[in-house]
């Protein structure tokens, strides 16, 4: 075998270089991971250049969300296409008003739903999860029965049962979505409890005196963070997808606020007009935001899940 | 086995009940009853329709004789709008047309996703495990709303095909477009849960073995792989079945089907609380009986489960 010197030379600056590099964390590793999931940045660029443009976006609007364009409003098929020179970049809707600030509009409406239901979800499902988990027993047993009926309960009947009795607004959607989004989360974070409670440091934690639910806060919750982020970024796209639904049936968000879901709804109502921009731009948002989410998602836990490294 | 049924039964029950007994008290807990209107009824016209729908009893009472009626005659009482019609009455109009798009958005949603997703794990790395992994990907972005407008406008508008909505009994080129959409989203997850499980079976040992004596290929795919392989769809179906119950509303109002999910949600614009109520317990039943139906079939088929 020829050993070419070369090489030699590149392995030992090989490992002089190896010598300055630091020790490197979990989560510095999984950044890695993740800055190298081609599709899991670019749905990151997209997603922050729609979140970006949500707010930036009304300093170039020509028209507010509610002002109503009477010059064109009889004949909105042919008057309301979009077009730079009459100041409606994405057209009109049927009654005249901008599509442009209305999409701005619905964009932070269906993002802020996102957010914050997966936020409550998080936040519910993390606490009961990890106090079932690590009681276990009879408290674990009766939790999660809990759940279990909970979840073969169809949420989606019984959340607009929900918003039909106290009324149609955004604050009851949340809590209807907040009711159920948890279910999931906490089952997800018992089960990893279930493993974490019983390593050492658990134990030393025990044996020096510390309250259980100091246990849960301090030690337990902050190694449930991996699992919790990955789910939580799943999440956010199916609470979209549910204040959609809804809303596409006209229970959701209420005039003159809007969402993609009511934008979506409106643009399939009168698409056999001819107005199509009105169907495909909320839709393009939709589905650009929905694809980022999931792929973040999946980017997060190829980088974060130690099973599938 | 009949042990475990019964375990399972004994969760289920329970569960109904509760779903009936918490509906009942949301509703009760409304503000205003169901005759108020804007123009106040003399109180003794109120008294007797109180008397004639039995609200003028307790509120405990009112809710045994709920239940009792839909316990013993399957009888969700009268509707609140509609004077002349029962529940019972909005539900076997709604319900077969829901039935029967919904049976076939279902059957085309496993028998097509298992399809694809074992020929997409068979031929892995080819043209068509691409097309089946890129369909099921973007498939979960175009659920049952988005799919529904997107099908109107290629096959009603550009392409004249098909009707954009109705029923008429039931014929064949309206159940298309709603069976497309309802299923569309559910037939990407199926065959993305069945690649990955066949492609997990299609490496493990015991298929090694059926391979190194000499079996043909199919015969090793059909009747040793696709038994295992089918485990996780199984579990899935459970979900799927909530998935499109719940999209079935939105098809009911987009196509103008005129199923349950028409009435719901008409009955929740109107405040027709009996009716939503109705539909509500209906659909829970149904759900909670076909979960109940879906775990018995895993345990039967899962030889790992013991019970």
């Amino acid at each position: 075998m020829i050993i070419n010197k070369k090489n030699i030379e590149d392995f030992s600056k090989n490992l002089s270089e190896l010598d300055e590099i630091k020790g490197r964390s979990l989560w510095h590793d999984a950044r890695q991971r993740f800055f190298n999931n081609k599709a899991a940045v670019t749905s990151l660029i997209l997603l922050s250049m729609i979140l970006i443009f949500s707010f930036l976006g009304p300093l170039f609007a020509q028209w507010s969300n509610e002002e109503i364009d009477w010059v064109i409003l009889g004949d909105i098929s042919t008057l309301g296409i979009p077009s730079i020179e009459t100041g409606h970049f994405f057209g009109t809707e049927e009654l005249g008003r901008d599509l442009y600030s209305r999409v701005i509009q619905g964009t932070k409406i269906s993002l802020m739903v996102g957010v914050i239901g997966a936020l409550i979800a998080v936040i519910v499902g993390t606490l009961y999860g990890a106090i079932a988990g690590y009681f276990g027993g009879r408290i674990d047993g009766i939790m999660m029965r809990i759940v279990d009926i909970l979840m073969s309960i169809p949420y989606m009947f019984v959340l607009i049962l929900l918003l039909v009795i106290f009324g149609r607004s955004i604050f009851m959607l949340f809590i209807g979505i907040g009711l159920i989004s948890w279910l999931d989360m906490s089952r997800i974070v018992r089960g990893q409890t279930l493993s974490i409670k019983k390593k050492e440091f658990i134990e030393a934690a025990i044996a020096t005196g510390v309250g259980n639910f100091t246990i849960i806060i301090r030690h337990i919750i902050p190694n449930l963070l991996g699992i919790v982020a990955v789910y939580a970024t799943l999440l956010v796209p199916g609470m979209i997808l549910t204040e959609s639904f809804i809303s596409f049936l006209g229970l959701g968000v209420q005039e003159p606020n809007t969402s993609w879901g009511a934008l979506i709804s409106e643009g399939a109502g009168t698409m056999r007009y001819g107005t199509l921009w009105q169907l495909l731009f909320p839709l393009f948002f939709f589905v650009v935001s929905l694809f980022s989410f999931f792929f973040i998602g999946d980017g997060l836990r190829d980088a974060l899940d130690p099973k599938d490294r | 086995m009949l042990k475990y049924i019964l375990k399972r039964l004994s969760v289920a029950i329970p569960t109904i009940l509760l779903l009936i007994i918490i509906s009942f008290f949301l509703m009760h807990s409304a503000p205003g009853g169901p005759f108020t209107s804007e123009r106040p009824l003399p109180d003794e016209v109120l008294k007797n329709i109180n008397e004639k729908y039995g609200l003028d009893k307790p509120i405990y009472i009112q809710m045994f004789n709920y239940v009792w009626g839909i316990v013993t005659d399957f009888d969700f009482g009268p509707s609140f709008r509609y004077k002349d019609r029962t529940v019972n009455d909005i539900i076997a109009q709604g319900f077969p047309v829901t039935l029967k798009y919904g049976s076939w958005a279902f059957l085309f949603a496993v028998i097509g996703g298992v399809t694809l997703g074992v020929i997409a794990a068979i031929r892995q790395n080819t043209f068509i495990d691409y097309f089946a992994v890129g369909f099921s990907i973007s498939a979960q972005v175009l659920p049952n709303f988005v799919m529904a407008p997107i099908l109107v406008l290629i096959f009603t508008l550009y392409l004249g095909w098909l009707p954009g909505g109705g029923w008429e009994g039931g014929q064949i080129q309206f159940i298309i477009m709603p069976v497309i959409a309802l299923s569309t989203s559910y037939l990407a997850s199926i065959a993305r849960l069945t690649r990955s499980s066949m492609l997990e079976v299609l490496n493990s040992d015991f298929i090694r073995t059926a391979r190194a004596k000499g079996l043909p290929r199919y015969k090793i795919i059909f009747s040793h792989a696709l038994k295992p392989t089918l485990l996780p769809v199984i579990s899935y179906l459970g979900p799927a079945f909530v998935g499109m119950i719940t999209g079935s509303v939105v098809i009911d109002m987009y196509f103008s089907t005129g199923g349950i999910g028409l009435h719901f949600v008409r009955g929740a614009l109107n405040r027709d609380y009996s009716t939503i109520m109705g539909i509500t317990i209906l659909v829970g039943v149904l759900t909670i009986s076909f979960n109940l139906v879906v775990d018995i079939l895993y345990a039967w088929i899962d030889p790992k489960i013991r019970y």
